[in-house]
């Protein structure tokens, strides 16, 4: 007889893997990736694409320089350039988009040790550098297609360049005018970064994570509802607020993250919250018209900490002995 | 008696555990005896505790049911021949585990003549059914293994006042507790019923994973007609998530009590018993014949999976001819469930007292994953019953810091296997809490 294989138990698995989790929340995003791609024109397109292909490029030849096996597989570098692109304006020159992309993959991810191991979300991160580095390009937006007739031909005949900028909801010239409508802002019809506009879809992905146990509903509602609770006792229209800016994007698939948020529910609570109070506290206290990144952000170095201070309690624990 | 799914299961009581695919393949094939085996190798360590001191020597005439081997240690259980025949020698062999043990090596006269001396047990007092159980050489045949007299002993300190019946059966493939149901239900009541009266308890919990409805069934017809004024004898339905049948799962899910840790149920005032524990218990006090048969469930990659009778100490390799052979070429052969079964490096180690399932891997059942980077996801600890956090075990145990490590709980663990079930990363977490406790053992002396 052949020899026998001698492992330690348990000598079966869940089918779940990395990579599937990966592909999953790529699905979950797609939806939105595609409206915004419709909404902004083809050029928000290549955006995403130089994005997705710069961060899968990076994390291949760092982990080459590094001598480490490669791990594009688990397609980890898809979803934070994916992510990174819809964080991202729709007429961003390429370059700029490829830079963010590399300094996501190789200075937030791969210096600090790889998958699992950075200590901010690489997508998030990036776009701060981004909006730091670049800080015209980054706030230079576009009014959807089809809402004004210059926008749609300069959009159309592809010209780079060619950019007519447009008030996002949260910037204060809107603000005072209040001039989009609830069905512009739920389905997007509104400017601002690629992937953030369309709150139907983006919640649909969210529906498709949580049904799939790729993420809890937690982090999100906490989130969500903190905003919302704030501009209520601040007297300002709380659903105007959720849908705007970059807060579903943000809520539902960047304050998520594994790595960088806590574990247990508990944590999760209070990532949630602390979220809701940083974001409200900037767009409505502070001088930048959205705060979602700056939020996560904070709250992703605080994780370890909170994820210590929530631990669970072992089952039948009797006290520190 | 009542079915007090409602009344016992309160939503609070969650155990997080995994949710596994049953694989209850050989639930509905009757058990088969297996005919007595030319020669048995019975070793005389089948217990958690002392092991026993051979009572035989090379060429005695022993009977199915003669004692050959017994200790003076309180924590063992004496050890009997499995068929009629001459000992032929008394040898080491390796177990399982790869734990070099004696054992008395029987060579069958193909007749299987009881012992003359078997007589039923008279039960009157506490002391006898503790003396039962150790005549019997009953242990917790659930897998564990553990003297069922040292359980059943009386005890100063604490007041037992329950008795709860481990029916939950959660390790996938496993169905011999279930045949065991509806085969000898008469006699698992009659059992239960003996040791309540004896013992005295005021409560006693059937407890039944929810998968296996014709065991409730089963069990609830012939209880219903036994039932005692003050329904203290109740059958519990429990949602089926494994490790459910984990003593210290399963006596919070019944009564609520939480086990601390290093402590036996016991400690709270419960007495965990298998069901198969039980109903062999009865049958010894009826009869007089000691513990020589087990069930083991069969099942994987063999051509006739079922559940056999099989004498204590014949070879794995016979019980797997006897149930038609392999089927395809096996990879890794398991003694116990996926879930916390050992693989065995040969087959022709013999079956134990508390061998419950053989389990027969092929090439694809046995492929192992690669492991990747931790994600950090929290499933494991999401998962993990005794709410203890894998991930930062296995990270804090890298780093060499083992303080930290005993900080983080790790010795709760009770090496269940869910994390590492749940891991999308693939990480043999389960494997690495092991180490973590036994570097911490070895290292750090309280």
């Amino acid at each position: 007889m052949e020899k026998l294989l001698v492992s330690h138990s348990p000598h079966i698995n869940h089918g779940d893997t990395t990579r599937g989790i990966m592909l999953d929340v790529i699905i979950a995003l797609l939806p939105a990736t595609v409206a915004g791609c419709v909404i902004f024109g083809l050029y928000s397109a290549l955006v995403v694409l130089t994005c997705v292909v710069t961060a899968v490029l990076a994390e291949f030849v760092s982990r080459k320089v590094m001598k480490r096996p490669s791990n594009i597989g688990d397609l980890s570098a898809v979803v934070t350039g994916l992510l990174l692109a819809l964080n991202l304006p729709p007429k961003l020159p390429l370059w700029m988009a490829a830079i963010g992309s590399i300094a996501a993959i190789v200075v937030v991810k791969q210096m600090f040790g790889g998958i699992g191991h950075n200590f901010a979300n690489p997508a998030i991160t990036a776009r701060l550098v981004l909006l730091v580095s670049f800080p015209t390009a980054m706030t230079t937006w576009v009014a959807p297609l089809g809402s004004s007739g210059e926008v749609t031909s300069s959009a159309t005949t592809g010209e780079v360049i060619d950019v007519l900028t447009s008030a996002t909801p949260l910037s204060n010239t809107a603000l005072e005018g209040g001039y989009y409508s609830y069905t512009q802002l739920f389905f997007g019809q509104i400017p601002g970064c690629i992937g953030e506009t369309c709150a139907l879809l983006l919640l649909a992905g969210g529906i498709y994570l949580v049904v799939r146990r790729v993420i809890t509903p937690t982090t999100p509602l906490c989130f969500i509802g903190t905003v919302a609770l704030c501009y209520l006792i601040a007297g300002e229209d709380p659903l105007y607020m959720i849908l705007s800016g970059g807060l579903m994007l943000g809520a539902i698939y960047m304050a998520t993250d594994y790595v960088t948020s806590p574990t247990n529910w508990r944590g999760q609570i209070i990532f949630g919250v602390g979220c809701g109070l940083i974001t409200f506290v900037i767009r409505y206290f502070g001088y930048l018209p959205e705060g979602v990144s700056y939020a996560i952000l904070l709250m992703n170095i605080l994780t370890p900490y909170i994820n210590r201070l929530t631990a669970p309690k072992p089952f039948g624990w009797e006290g520190k002995k | 008696m009542e079915r007090t799914e409602a009344i016992l299961r309160p939503f609070k009581r969650s155990i997080g555990g995994a949710h596994l695919p049953h694989f209850k393949h050989t639930a509905e094939s009757e058990s088969v005896v297996m005919p007595s085996p030319e020669k048995v190798v019975i070793p005389m360590l089948q217990h958690i505790g002392a092991p026993c001191v051979p009572c035989v020597e090379k060429g005695d005439t022993v009977y199915v049911g003669t004692k050959i081997g017994d200790s003076e240690k309180f924590i063992s259980a004496p050890i009997h021949s499995s068929v009629s025949g001459t000992v032929t020698a008394i040898d080491k062999v390796m177990l399982p585990s790869g734990q070099l043990t004696e054992a008395v090596v029987i060579e069958s006269d193909g007749l299987d003549t009881p012992a003359p001396n078997l007589r039923p047990f008279e039960v009157k007092s506490p002391e006898d059914l503790c003396g039962a159980a150790r005549a019997c050489g009953l242990v917790g045949l659930g897998g564990a293994g553990f003297p069922a007299h040292v359980k059943l002993t009386t005890r100063e300190d604490v007041q037992i006042d329950t008795l709860i019946i481990n029916a939950a059966e959660c390790e996938p493939f496993i169905t011999s507790d279930y045949r065991e149901c509806m085969e000898q239900g008469e006699n698992i009541l009659e059992a239960i019923y003996l040791v309540k009266e004896i013992m005295n308890f005021k409560k006693v919990y059937i407890c039944v994973e929810d998968n296996k409805p014709k065991a409730i069934e089963a069990l609830y017809k012939i209880a219903a007609d036994k039932r005692d004024a003050d329904n203290s004898v109740q059958l519990m339905k429990l949602k089926s998530r494994y490790p459910q049948g984990a003593e210290k799962v399963l006596v919070y899910s019944a009564t609520g009590r939480r086990i601390p840790l290093g402590k036996l149920p016991a400690d709270v005032g419960c007495v965990v018993m298998n069901v198969t524990s039980i109903s062999t218990l009865n049958k010894y006090i009826k009869t007089g014949m000691p513990l020589t048969r087990k069930t083991v469930t069969v099942d994987g990659a063999v051509n006739k999976p079922q559940n056999v009778i099989v004498p204590i100490g014949t070879s794995v390799e016979e019980v797997i001819e006897f149930c038609g052979g392999y089927k395809g070429t096996p990879k890794k052969v398991l003694y116990g469930g996926p879930m916390m079964g050992t693989a065995v490096l040969k087959t022709d180690m013999p079956i134990l007292k508390q061998n419950n399932a053989i389990l027969v891997f092929d090439e694809k059942m046995a492929k192992q994953q690669t492991e990747t980077p931790c994600i950090r996801c929290g499933r494991c600890a999401n998962a993990c019953p005794m709410k203890i956090q894998p991930l930062e075990i296995e990270a804090t145990l890298r780093s060499g810091d083992l303080e930290e490590v005993r900080a983080l709980n790790v010795e709760y663990c009770m090496e269940c296997g869910c994390c590492s079930y749940v891991c999308p990363a693939k990480r043999n977490l389960t494997q690495t809490m092991r180490i973590a406790k036994a570097e911490i053992k070895a290292k750090l002396k309280r």
